[in-house]
């Protein structure tokens, strides 16, 4: 029997990042997939990135993940969302060529040295002594390995919902994994059963683009590797147009027919991404809703409607489209539908997404109950580290809120589940202000050479970009600058006398970089990508230093660890409720603890005292 | 968990003595004792017997999980209030297997727990029970209703309008969203800011609610004072003499005006001296006058190194020996023109309660006030022409973290809620 050290199920986001992670890191690695034709397959929205998104894309790009660098081959369209705010909410989103991106993730995949691909459906898990010893693939390979990461997308369990019909697969088109599933079943792992939805595929040709508001990409491209600077791809436009009153009068007397509506579906859907018939329904006074027309790739003619997924039937769904300017000749290619899929809770599992149940067995991307490429591939990354790293002994590699978006959303899922699919946003970060999409690599490329999943080449190219960041801090920090000098320049500060570092001139309002370089000698010999980064280094530093206090504490309440089955029953004063809760959910820290449902401030005193007194028992 | 019992009425000899048992096994213990209990919530008289012995004959209470003060089971024998019948009771408490005595406060700490009651409302319970004037039973029985809790509901509704607002522009940029938000989110700031102002500006009315007022009561040598004193007290609170410079430490009487409790301080009469002892004093009495919250001067027409200022009274002492003085006038002696001193200061002190609000405590007012102070950071950022709207968001979030303690923790889920229910999100 083949042996591995870790074994990927699944060829989709997280399983790519997953598998291309613990290859990176030396270890022998076999993906699993169902066809290797379909790796990196998107089977949603041809986009990647955008607000939150963007920065789990640079994150895993710090790590040497392939999704950025995927991304910026294929992207046919690149916009930086938010570019007239602050750059702590900047976010990188580009349209994708489908075919590209398929392409250009078979190779990469393909061409990973340590990394074996093997085709076929993963039929079984096999399992010695309630641990993970590896998988039985259909065709009756067993592959041995002590950790597999188990990456099953939407495919457990799946419903495909058009109107009243419904018929089981994962994507349309494939096979479900109903073996695999009943096995995961017998595990009595907890699980819930959430939805999403799609819109129908339009025909570009039959499309009446010239009516429509064409929204081009920027003019200068932000793309998302650190590892890049242009796009590889020609560029295109986007369009947009807007349901009418006769759309939305189509959809409410239709309503009954839809599967959502119908009672056809159980699961719960994201808010964020409510089907036309929801829109319809819960924003009754909307005369009109927005619709992105994205092309799926350059030679493809297919157009993705973003903004009208549904589950309405077929015939309803052809008459609707036709109610929206420019769409009134345009042909559907594949009609919208619903899908209803099992999660896993992701409070069963640890922060390095292995589960509590299985040791040896970990769970990432749309699985733990979150939607999105960029969401999939993060968690993919951590799966694939730490799978690699657990393989040969070494300690767990965790990510915290106070360092990154994964960070939040590891802690946000282990801690405290999900009720609807689980979308990054940036306020879910409380330290965006620091936490940036501009500043992943200097946030994780140390973690990740420290774990040795980054590249020798990145290593270079970082260490390069650190000292040039360096040495352009030290000048401008050495080089004042008087009050007058300034005002001169149109730059207004009060006129104390006192003299600014060039550093600190960066963050005043009005200090644009041109009008600096033309101004003043301390900036000309940097360079505009050293001095665009200093700049938000320096609007954003006080904030970091406001904030260090806060990431002081939750670093602290980190790390304030509780053992592996702590006793909560022995806690006086403790009610019930809250102790069967704890023991449930198995915090691993306090903070984790603190996020649990109920919690209140009186019981964490408890617990923190009663840690405090076991630590001094077993010290004494 | 444990089931407690405690005596929860004072110990000492009284009428009735009440002994309070909480927690999973309250019930069962009541039982033991009563033989059987009444409904829940009726009183019903019993007979308490342990080890084939009668305790005592007892009004029995018994209220269910999750409807009593601590939210647990709870039993309460209200028993004659001898020392020897409370001691055999509690006796008989401990003799049966899983109760202990309870720890002091362990009960509210219980309520805390369960959440029966919240932080504050803690707080104004233990006030409550401290209570001693009517206005103090007022301040507290408004907290203890939750006074606390309904105020900051509605701050907690307009902070996260006003977050929500704020990362709508930001999360969901791409989406039909309103593009300029400023407008709504100046008015909810604004609103806030100076409802918490004043908030803030009430705390110290209702600190003195709860800790009383000082009144110091100044003058001359032999002005007369100490006798006012007495005759305020009723006793011989001060040794009064014909000597001048008979009072030399502050002697305080505390007692009740209008519903408020106010302390009286006899200072040592204000002169120029040789006696260390006397100056030393003094200089005390002097001390204390300033930093009281109002100031009785006694006039005999001597100059005095201390002005009245703001709404301190002059009122002309031992007017049994002198007559037809003007303005208010009192004697120490025969008490005249008292009842109607007593009333002018109540009058004053009365007028400054009257901003109270609902926070009570100095935790309350640091809390507001850095809030307030973030607030504002949050409306010059949107006030400004190119305005950074994720410092804008960032400041309130700060403002937010302040009013933690009050408001009870504001989550992103919270924003994101209010988000999807205003905006159709999902282009």
């Amino acid at each position: 029997m083949k042996h591995y050290d870790v074994i990927v199920i699944g060829g989709g986001h997280a399983g790519a990042e997953a598998a291309a992670a613990a290859a990176r890191m030396g270890v022998s690695t076999a993906l699993v997939t169902l066809r290797i034709e379909t790796l990196g397959a998107m089977s949603c929205n041809p986009a990647i990135g955008g607000l939150g998104k963007g920065h789990l894309v640079r994150e895993i790009d710090a790590l040497d993940g392939v999704m950025g660098r995927m991304a910026d081959r294929a992207g046919i369209q690149f916009r930086l969302l938010n570019r007239r705010k602050g750059p702590a909410v900047q976010g990188p989103r580009a349209q994708i060529d489908r075919r590209l991106y398929r392409e250009a993730m078979r190779a990469e995949l393909l061409a990973t040295p340590g990394l074996d691909i093997i085709e076929g459906e993963v039929s079984g898990l096999r399992l010695v002594g309630g641990a993970v010893s590896g998988v039985v693939v259909a065709s009756g390979v067993e592959l041995a390995s002590g950790r597999v990461v188990l990456t099953a997308g939407t495919f457990l369990n799946g419903v495909i919902h058009i109107g009243d019909q419904r018929m089981s697969g994962g994507r349309m088109g494939d096979s479900p994994s109903r073996v695999l599933a009943s096995q995961l079943a017998e595990l009595a792992l907890p699980v819930g059963r959430l939805k999403t939805g799609t819109p129908p595929r339009l025909d570009g040709r039959t499309i009446d683009w010239a009516r429509l508001e064409s929204q081009p990409g920027d003019e200068t491209p932000v793309v998302f590797s650190f590892l890049n600077r242009v796009p590889e791809a020609r560029q295109i436009s986007c369009g947009i147009t807007h349901t009418s009153e006769a759309t939305h009068q189509i959809v409410r007397d239709n309503l009954g027919r839809s599967a959502m509506y119908g009672g056809h579906i159980e699961g719960v859907g994201p808010r964020y991404c409510p089907s036309i018939e929801d829109k319809v329904v819960r924003f009754a006074d909307k005369t009109s809703h927005q619709v992105f027309l994205e092309p799926e790739g350059l030679d493809d003619h297919t157009v993705y409607p973003n903004g009208l997924s549904t589950s309405l039937p077929e015939d309803v769904q052809h008459a609707y489209i036709r109610t929206i300017v420019g769409l009134e000749e345009t042909v559907i290619l594949q009609p919208g539908y619903a899908i209803e899929y099992d999660y896993f809770d992701p409070r069963g599992l640890q922060q390095t997404l292995e589960t509590r149940a299985v040791p040896g067995l970990y769970f990432a991307g749309q699985i733990n109950g979150t939607t999105g490429y960029e969401e999939a591939g993060a968690q993919g990354i951590v799966a694939g580290m730490n799978a690699a790293a657990a393989s040969c002994g070494r300690s767990p590699i965790e990510f915290s809120r106070t360092n990154s978006y994964i960070g939040v959303m590891i802690d946000d899922l282990t801690s405290r589940g999900v009720t609807e699919p689980y979308r990054m946003f940036t306020s879910r970060a409380e330290f965006r202000l620091t936490v940036r999409a501009d500043n992943a690599d200097r946030r994780l490329t140390p973690m990740g050479l420290d774990a040795g999943c980054v590249s020798g080449a990145r290593r270079v190219a970082f260490e390069t970009k650190l000292d040039a960041l360096e040495t352009g801090r030290q000048a401008l920090s050495a080089a004042m600058i008087g009050p007058k000098a300034l005002n001169e320049v149109g730059i207004a500060v009060s006129r104390d006398g006192a003299k600014r570092s060039a550093y600190d001139v960066l963050s005043l309002p009005g200090a644009e970089l041109d009008l600096l370089e033309n101004s003043f000698p301390a900036y000309q010999m940097l360079g505009r990508e050293v001095l665009d980064q200093l700049q938000i280094d320096s609007t954003y530093d006080q904030y970091s230093d406001r904030q260090s206090k806060e990431v002081a504490d939750l670093r602290r309440q980190e790390t304030q660890r509780i053992p592996k089955g702590f006793d909560y029953g022995s806690i006086s004063g403790l009610s019930n409720e809250l102790k069967q809760k704890l023991a449930r959910a198995q915090p691993e820290s306090i903070l984790h603890a603190q996020r649990i449902e109920g919690v209140t401030p009186a019981a964490l005193l408890l617990l923190l005292g009663h840690l405090r007194k076991s630590a001094e028992r077993l010290a004494g | 968990m444990d089931t407690i019992y405690a005596l929860a009425t004072a110990r000492g000899r009284s009428g009735l003595a009440v002994v309070r048992i909480s927690g999973p096994g309250a019930l069962a213990a009541g039982l033991a004792l009563c033989g059987s209990l009444p409904a829940a919530r009726v009183a019903g008289l019993r007979r308490l017997t342990w080890g084939g012995e009668v305790l005592d004959e007892a009004l029995v209470l018994s209220f269910a999980e999750g409807a009593s003060f601590t939210g647990e089971a709870v039993v309460e024998l209200h028993c004659h209030g001898g020392p020897a019948v409370v001691g055999a009771v509690l006796r008989a408490l401990s003799a049966q297997p899983g109760l202990r005595l309870a720890e002091p406060g362990e009960f509210t700490r219980r309520a805390l727990e369960n959440g029966v009651l919240d932080l504050a409302q803690v707080e104004g319970l233990a006030d409550l029970i401290d209570a001693e004037t009517e206005a103090q039973r007022k301040q507290a029985v408004r907290v203890l209703s939750g006074s606390v809790g309904q105020k900051v509901e509605g701050w907690r509704r307009d902070l996260i309008r006003a977050g929500a607002l704020l990362e709508a522009t930001i999360d969901f940029a791409d989406e039909d969203v309103p593009v300029d938000v400023s407008p709504e989110v100046l008015v909810l700031i604004d609103g806030l800011m100076a409802d918490l102002g004043r908030e803030a500006a009430g705390v110290s009315a209702a600190e003195r609610i709860r800790d009383g007022f000082e009144v110091a009561i100044v003058g001359a040598p032999n002005a007369g004072k100490s006798t006012l004193l007495n005759q305020l007290a009723g006793r011989e609170a001060a040794i009064t003499s014909e000597i001048a410079g008979t009072t030399r430490d502050v002697i305080e009487v505390r007692m009740e005006i209008a519903g408020l409790p106010v302390t009286f301080l006899d200072t040592a009469g204000l002169r120029d001296t040789e006696d260390r002892l006397e100056r030393a004093g003094i200089e005390r009495a002097l001390a204390r006058a300033e930093a009281a919250d109002l100031r009785l001067f006694l006039a005999d027409g001597s100059a005095l190194p201390l002005e009245p200022s703001g709404d301190d009274l002059v009122v002309i002492g031992k007017s049994d020996t002198i007559s037809g003085a003007s303005g208010l006038a009192v004697s120490g002696k025969t008490g005249a023109g008292v009842p109607e001193l007593m009333a002018r200061i109540g009058e004053i002190l009365d007028a400054r309660v009257g901003s109270a609000g609902a926070l009570v405590r100095e935790r309350h007012r640091v809390a507001v006030t850095t809030a307030i102070a973030a607030l504002a950071e949050s409306r010059a950022e949107v006030v400004r022409p190119d305005s950074r709207v994720e410092l804008a968001a960032e400041h309130l979030r700060q403002a937010v973290r302040a009013l933690d303690a009050l408001v009870g923790r504001v989550d992103v889920d919270d924003l994101l809620g209010e988000i999807f229910a205003s905006f159709c999100i999902g282009k």
